[in-house]
């Protein structure tokens, strides 16, 4: 059900199943933050590589590009978790909170 | 490619892998507008190459939460593998109503589930650290 319905939205709106995934295993599912965003990248790895592999047979992905910001983003990745790790749960949704509402602003505007 | 764009790119590749490890999302929402305005691509081209990226960072990133015990692998492949059918879904509704009208709607749904994740936050106890990860019957954890 998650599945379908992160794929609902990424299909529309090329967001990550992300933003879908993690509301929903939080709200609906009762999972605590930190499992939940955890469990979130593990989707969106087979969700990006199909994405990403669809994309490739009509030509739109540039790997030079992509390791241009995908690269600086593996440092990211590896800090963000670990300073997530000290973080209460609540801040974790309350973060989570403004990143939704960021999205909904560009989406309107 | 200019060095204030390359700085541009490297930031903001950066700041979405950031966002990704503490809040579970691929960084796409900072790759594509990277990608778009430091990489001299169309939006078209920047979505799909964010994608690559997505899926480094999220490898990295479940194999960092994994180390941290905050992952259920066998949700997460499940919730992988069925959103294909979702793929299927959005593309059939994409067509029925107006892409300005579908944007507004997930602009409102967001709005809604943001002020559900605030809320959660507020009522939460300030010492919450370890609530709400509920032991998995039969997870593999």
């Amino acid at each position: 059900m998650i599945g379908t319905a992160a794929g609902t939205f990424s299909g529309l709106f090329g967001v990550g199943g992300g933003t879908v995934i993690v509301p929903l295993l939080v709200l609906w599912f009762g999972f605590g933050e930190r499992l939940a965003t955890g469990t979130s990248l593990a989707a969106i790895i087979v969700i990006g590589a199909f994405a990403a592999g669809a994309q490739a047979i009509y030509g739109n992905v540039d790997a030079a590009k992509a390791a241009l910001v995908g690269v600086p983003a593996l440092a990211g990745v590896v800090a963000g978790a670990a300073v997530q790790q000290r973080l209460p749960q609540r801040v974790i949704s309350g973060l989570f909170a403004v990143l939704l509402l960021i999205i909904a602003a560009e989406l309107v505007f | 490619m200019e060095v204030g764009e390359l700085i541009g790119a490297v930031a903001l590749g950066l700041a979405g892998g950031l966002v990704g490890g503490l809040l579970g999302v691929g960084g796409g929402v900072l790759f594509v507008p990277a990608l778009a305005i430091f990489a001299d691509q169309t939006q078209l081209e920047a979505e799909s190459t964010s994608l690559l990226a997505i899926v480094a960072v999220a490898a990295v990133g479940t194999w960092r939460q994994h180390g941290y015990g905050n992952v259920r692998l066998a949700d997460g492949l499940v919730i992988g593998v069925l959103s294909p059918v979702g793929v299927a879904l959005g593309v059939i509704a994409a067509n029925a109503v107006s892409e300005r009208t579908l944007e507004l709607g997930f602009a409102a749904l967001l709005v809604f589930v943001a002020s559900q994740l605030a809320l959660r936050a507020l009522r939460a106890p300030a010492d919450d650290r370890d609530r709400g990860s509920p032991e998995p019957a039969g997870s593999d954890g």
